[in-house]
């Protein structure tokens, strides 16, 4: 039911985004979803890949700070109102989203959304309810 | 102007004979009142009988910051609490501020000297004094307060911040003497020019600076910025507080220290030998008429030269250089001492902070800024921005309260803070002194 999604500080610096894909694809890692978090001076750079332990692991020894944090995957139909029904059902049970992102599946007519929030076991038991589907991990890893 | 004039033009022999007196008697009381001052000297083999003339005060230990830490609060103090009427603190190099006392007789003495400093700036009756230095444990809002009162002048006790107000006032009072920190200087002229307030149509004609370290360069800009004369004080809470030296506008070369008072030795910071006269080194201090908090041969840790020059004033005391630097690693950002341990002290407290940080000390206009970068570890790490802002707001506020000064956190990657071979390079000070 969960998605691992690793999570990388950087420095506002021009290039550090570049080093991270380029040790990623170095070590023939293939990107699934990101999406990039930022402030003034620093920004957090969260991706779901295809081996989270070896991203984890080549990303580590290049000196970066890495985190792992579980989320929740969800697809949509790419139609008016697809989010909106979920954030509905989601508030409803004073649920919230600490952050979001979305991205296309290549060959549906499927939005894949991912989430974060701050109860996760309550937020997969309010969804399945509700007969919203959620992803399995091996699913999203492998799109 | 002298206030003083027996004294401070004082011939150097009579000087020396007052000093040997003073001196005498303030090793006899500090022998007899204080054990810990007894057991280093009995420790070192030196007994008040010892001193016989001037130049045996090199017999003598040395007193530190540490012995001071190790008497907190109140240790080394020489009279009954009942004699002590006011305490004032400075920053101490790990958690507890360094404490000093004064009697009655010591706050009378210090507004004496005070008072000499602000004569010999050319303030006298009649003038309007400007405090902008901080009032509270801080020595230097209030012994410059007691400084202008026992000179006659009349006191405006603004203290610091609400630097629009302060303009207003100085135009509505007629502020002739400003004291305050030369940065505060420099920021009073540039918030003049955006409130589009002419220096030249205040009533101010001096300015007497101190408490932090300033270039030439910089007194050059605050006189042509304000349009005033910009002179230099000296003094350190462990010795009295500001007016253990003082400019004058004569002369306007070094600054005299009252040594009717306070004796002064340069020093070879590593050795702690003596040096020659003229040389430079580390300035020490022995108080010789301070009653509750006398201090032997105290380590300022500020580097100067002495000058034994005439002088076109006319006073008799010996000069010292404007303070260049020091010996020990020791900010004073917006006249406040920060230690870097005091820092790392607060940093080390958070959970998941590595012992890899790095001060980074700039000038923003006139105004110094401190910013700490730390690295982020695992630990610290969170995928979500506001724990990281949480983190850093959350350790800026525990600075802030214990040590009063604004230091930004920045979070910076693993390993990008230089790693030094030996001695850690802990403080990047940009600012031009």
């Amino acid at each position: 039911m969960k998605v691992e999604q690793i999570s990388i500080f950087l420095e506002n610096k021009s290039g550090r985004l570049a080093d991270v894909t380029g040790v990623l694809a170095k070590a023939g890692i293939n990107i699934r979803a990101l999406t990039l978090a930022d402030t003034t001076d620093f920004g957090i750079l969260r991706l779901i890949v295809n081996d989270t332990e070896k991203a984890k692991q080549v990303l580590k020894d290049n000196d970066f700070t890495v985190g792992k944090t579980e989320v929740i995957a969800v697809e949509v139909k790419d139609d008016p109102g697809g989010l909106a029904t979920i954030l509905d059902v989601i508030q409803r049970e004073n649920i919230n989203v600490e952050y979001m992102y979305a991205f296309l599946e290549k060959h549906e007519d499927k939005a894949i959304i991912i989430f974060r929030f701050d109860d996760l076991e309550k937020a997969i038991a309010v969804l399945n309810n509700a007969g919203i589907g959620i992803l399995k991990g091996e699913y999203v890893y492998s799109i | 102007m002298i206030l003083n004039t027996e004294l401070e033009s004082l011939s150097r022999e009579s000087l020396e004979k007052l000093q040997l007196e003073r001196l005498q008697s303030v090793i006899e009381r500090v022998y007899s009142a204080v054990p810990y001052y007894r057991k280093k000297m009995d420790d070192a083999g030196v007994k008040p009988s010892d001193i016989n003339t001037l130049s045996d005060l090199s017999k003598l230990p040395y007193t530190t910051k540490e012995d001071l830490r190790l008497n907190y609060p109140f240790g080394l103090f020489t009279v009954p609490m009942d004699k002590v009427v006011r305490v004032h603190a400075s920053s101490g190099t790990t958690g507890k501020p360094t404490v000093v006392g004064y009697t009655k007789n010591d706050i009378e003495t210090w507004a004496e000297l005070m008072a000499r400093s602000l004569a010999s700036a050319g303030a006298d009756r009649g003038d309007m004094v400007h405090n902008a230095y901080g009032y509270g444990l801080f020595t230097g809002g209030l012994g410059a307060h007691y400084g202008a009162e026992k000179l006659g002048a009349t006191v405006i006790p603004v203290s610091g911040g609400n630097t629009k107000r302060q303009i207003m006032l100085m135009q509505d009072f007629g502020s002739t003497v400003l004291l305050c920190t030369p940065s505060y200087a420099l920021n009073l002229a540039e918030v003049m020019a955006e409130m589009g307030v002419d220096p030249g149509s205040l009533k101010l004609k001096v300015g007497i600076f101190g408490a932090e370290p300033w270039s030439s360069n910089m007194k050059t800009e605050i006189e042509n910025k304000l349009k005033i004369d910009a002179l230099d004080i000296y003094g350190l809470s462990e010795v009295m507080g500001p007016g253990v030296s003082c400019e004058c506008i004569e002369g306007r070369n070094g600054l005299h220290i009252f040594e009717d008072h306070f004796i002064p030795e340069i020093i070879d910071p590593e050795t702690g030998k003596v040096m020659p006269p003229g040389e430079m080194g580390e300035l020490v201090f022995t108080t010789i008429t301070k009653e509750a908090f006398p201090v032997i041969r105290y380590r300022t840790k500020d580097l100067t030269r002495l000058s034994g020059e005439p002088c076109a004033c006319g006073r008799t005391f010996r000069r010292m250089q404007r303070v260049t630097g020091r010996t020990d690693d020791m900010l004073i950002i917006r006249g406040v001492n920060v230690f870097p341990s005091q820092i790392e002290h607060v940093l080390m407290s958070v959970k998941g902070v590595e012992p890899h940080y790095q001060l980074i000390v700039n000038r923003k206009g006139a105004l110094d800024t401190l910013e700490a970068q730390v690295e982020v570890s695992e630990d610290l790490f969170s995928d979500e921005i506001k724990a990281l802002e949480g983190l850093t707001r959350s350790i800026e506020k525990e600075i802030k309260d214990l040590l009063g000064i604004t230091c930004k956190i920045k979070l910076v990657e693993p390993k990008t803070i230089q790693r030094s071979e030996g001695k850690a390079k802990r403080v990047i000070d940009n600012r031009e002194i």
